[in-house]
């Protein structure tokens, strides 16, 4: 497996810089990034936040493995845990409904508490032979505080498995979390054969905090399995209110972690 | 009955019976008789079959042989009949319906010197002596005279023509107590369970303590694995206390193992409710199931091995701390209701094979654990809903694939249960479901129809 050794060194800006991936440049599908702790949230009543968080683990994991021309196949195992509120609102993964070459791959954690899915989560994303985690939490549990996720965003950039949190229903609290996206469904783009009927998922998503990228707002699709965006869509706030959106946004998510007294 | 027993004779000796325990301790009186031969077969439920080829002159003949064997098992305190034969259902017939202690040698007729044994001796079920018996053959020498010939032999074959286990077959049983045809036997193989333990001077009452003791026998396991070349599978963990009770934890891994430090930790989490009371004197480590587990070679990388946990060691911790239940891995299952298509096991189970799924369908990401009934609005009772209302949400439905019919299966449901149409929907808000109606209207399996919605779309 060669990609357990190269992607945790991704992380650094060197590597970024060589790659093309400028920090605190506009997010694209296809960046090639290992955005090592990631949330997502997104309402209960629906399975975007799990859609994105899958499609965004695809993104990822495709550029560093160099998709389907990758030498060695990755054969990594996925863990995806739920505690038991998500599971309950929005129901278990479904194998035949997972992209075909990840369905014989899933590892499934049904925690009973939070404080359980977070060790979950902690466990799997220190083991070096899963390609990613996906986490799916309910509300906003006491135990998920800004040192647990600290926790989480340091082991796993420790150990370059990618943790994708999904957080349905949930506020925006404080987080360490790497990016930090809002998504919503958004309506698909029309099937070529059957106009009638409902396209491959589509998601309003806004990357609202991010440690190298602009916020901004896309309509992001599934596309061959992979995941393409729409030019990002224009926000006139921001515009209106920062000259230099880009120093802004990365000042403001360090000092809203800063401004708070004892962290 | 026990009463008339008793009232017949009151001094008698009443003991539940025990059919496992009794079995086990035949088990171990088989290994035991390995003392006499090379190998043995258990022959149940009271007997045991030993090997003695070439090795009689080791007791100094076959009558000392045997001589011995009624020595040293009437010093056990057992009653026996033992024989010799050159085929073990020779030696079977003579032990239980021979002289005690009877030989046969190779070279002597066997067919005359068995020829007046009871029909029994040939090991049969009950309803086939009592066959034999009613047509009056109550020897064996009835069966090989009679019927030795060709002719007679095929009057008794089409008898028993359609019995083709040995034990119901007196012509199979024959030949096998005569030697021609072979009679393989099972013999018992002794599994040597990894042990180690650690008994203390001083009974150990603290945490710190026992947990130093346990980081040393799971070294000493890892070493007594290792030279095995196993790994193991499932650990029992007993400590003995001061004042005779046992507290037993076990352990069940994911793969086979023998990592002393996973195995510590695993235990070590296992151990918080532990009740020392006056202390523990002797703890104990068993291996109960070991699986072979090669030497492997090491990263030439130290950094490679330290980074990270493998993949059995993480499932390991996760299902020693939420449970085996809570670890699992969806596998495909031969069903068409898709709820019935997805079963869960163990994650490092092998996967049981499975036809390809037909992708003419989209299935959806995630499906609720129980569908749950919405209410609808529909133009035609047999078309897809307008409007649904789902855990009090209205959802206006905008685009539509289906139906997608699911009939029930009928071969192992009753004929009652309704079929199902499948709908794929978006909503005004792009928001896709999976939603199905259960039942047709006017399919005379009940009313109306209700709505469900089973799955969430990505």
């Amino acid at each position: 497996m060669p990609s357990s050794a190269t992607s945790p060194k991704l992380t650094n800006a060197a590597e970024l810089l060589a790659r093309g991936a400028v920090p605190s440049a506009q997010w694209r599908p296809g960046l090639g990034e290992a955005a090592c702790h990631a949330e997502v949230f997104a309402p209960a009543r629906e399975a975007s936040g799990a859609g994105l968080a899958l499609a965004l683990a695809r993104d990822g994991w495709r550029d560093l493995n160099g998709g389907e021309l990758a030498d060695v196949s990755d054969e990594r195992g996925i863990l995806w845990v739920q505690d038991a509120k998500a599971a309950k609102l929005g129901g278990l993964p479904y194998r035949a409904g997972l992209p075909e070459d990840w369905r014989r791959r899933l590892i499934h954690v049904l925690a009973p508490r939070p404080v359980d899915a977070l060790f979950a989560l902690e466990e799997g994303v220190r083991c070096r032979e899963l390609a990613f985690v996906i986490g799916e939490l309910a509300g906003n549990p006491r135990e998920l505080d800004f040192t647990a996720s600290r926790r989480l965003t340091l082991a796993a950039e420790r150990h370059g498995v990618p943790l994708y949190l999904v957080r349905l229903d949930a506020r925006r609290d404080l987080s360490a979390a790497r990016m930090r996206w809002e998504v919503a469904s958004a309506s698909s783009p029309a099937p070529r054969w059957n106009a009638a009927a409902p396209g491959v998922p589509a998601w309003q998503a806004e990357l609202f905090r991010s440690r190298r990228h602009r916020p901004g707002r896309w309509a992001l699709h599934d596309e061959r399995g992979g995941l393409a965006a729409l030019a990002p869509l224009a926000r006139a706030d921001e515009a209106n209110a920062t000259p230099d959106p880009r120093d802004l946004a990365a000042g403001a998510g360090d000092r809203s972690l800063a401004a708070r007294p004892g962290m | 009955m026990l009463a008339d027993a008793r009232a017949l004779c009151p001094s008698i000796a009443v003991a539940p019976a025990d059919p496992a325990g009794d079995l086990d301790f035949l088990e171990h009186f088989a290994l035991w008789a390995r003392r006499w031969g090379p190998w043995s077969a258990m022959d149940a439920p009271d007997g045991a079959l030993v090997d003695v080829s070439g090795v009689a002159h080791l007791f100094g003949g076959e009558a000392q042989l045997l001589a011995d064997v009624a020595r040293k098992v009437s010093a056990r305190g057992l009653l026996s009949r033992s024989a010799i034969a050159p085929t073990a259902g020779a030696a079977w017939a003579l032990a239980h319906h021979g002289a005690d202690g009877s030989i046969l040698a190779p070279d002597v007729d066997a067919e005359a010197r068995l020829a007046n044994l009871p029909a029994a001796a040939l090991r049969l079920d009950g309803d086939v002596l009592a066959i034999l018996r009613r047509l009056g053959l109550k020897r064996l020498g009835d069966l090989t005279t009679r019927f030795g010939s060709r002719d007679g032999r095929d009057a008794l074959h089409r008898r028993f023509r359609n019995r083709r286990s040995p034990a119901a077959n007196p012509l199979v049983r024959l030949d096998q107590l005569l030697g021609k045809v072979p009679e393989p036997l099972l013999p018992v193989v002794p599994q040597e369970m990894p042990l180690v333990q650690r008994r203390l001077a001083e009974p150990i009452r603290h945490r710190a303590l026992l947990d130093r003791v346990l980081a040393d026998l799971a070294l000493d396991m890892a070493r007594a694995l290792e030279g095995k070349g196993e790994g193991a599978r499932r650990l029992e963990l007993g400590m003995w206390k001061l004042d005779g009770e046992v507290l037993v934890r076990t352990l069940e891994l994911a793969a086979a193992t023998r990592e002393a430090g996973h195995i510590t930790r695993l235990f070590s989490e296992k151990l918080d409710d532990v009740d020392a009371g006056f202390g523990i004197e002797l703890v104990r480590l068993r291996a109960s199931w070991s699986q072979p587990l090669g030497l492997s070679q090491g990263d030439f990388e130290a950094a490679a091995e330290e980074h990270g946990t493998s993949l059995a060691a993480c499932i390991d911790r996760l299902s020693v701390r939420l449970g085996a239940q809570a670890v699992r891995r969806p596998v495909p299952h031969a069903s068409h209701l898709p709820e019935r298509a997805q079963r869960w096991q163990p994650p490092l189970e092998p996967v049981p094979p499975a036809q390809g799924e037909l992708a003419f369908h989209q299935r959806p990401l995630k499906m609720l654990e129980q569908a749950e009934r919405i209410s609808v609005l529909y133009a035609t009772p047999d078309g897809y809903p307008k409007t649904f209302r789902w855990r009090g949400q209205r959802h206006d439905v905008v685009r539509v694939e289906g139906p997608e019919r699911i009939a029930p299966e009928w071969w192992r449901e009753r004929s009652t249960v309704r079929l199902r149409d499948y709908y794929r929907i978006e909503d005004g808000e792009g928001r896709r479901y999976w939603i199905y109606r259960h039942g047709i209207a006017g399919d005379g399996r009940g009313g109306a129809p209700d709505w469900y919605l089973q799955g969430l779309c990505a």
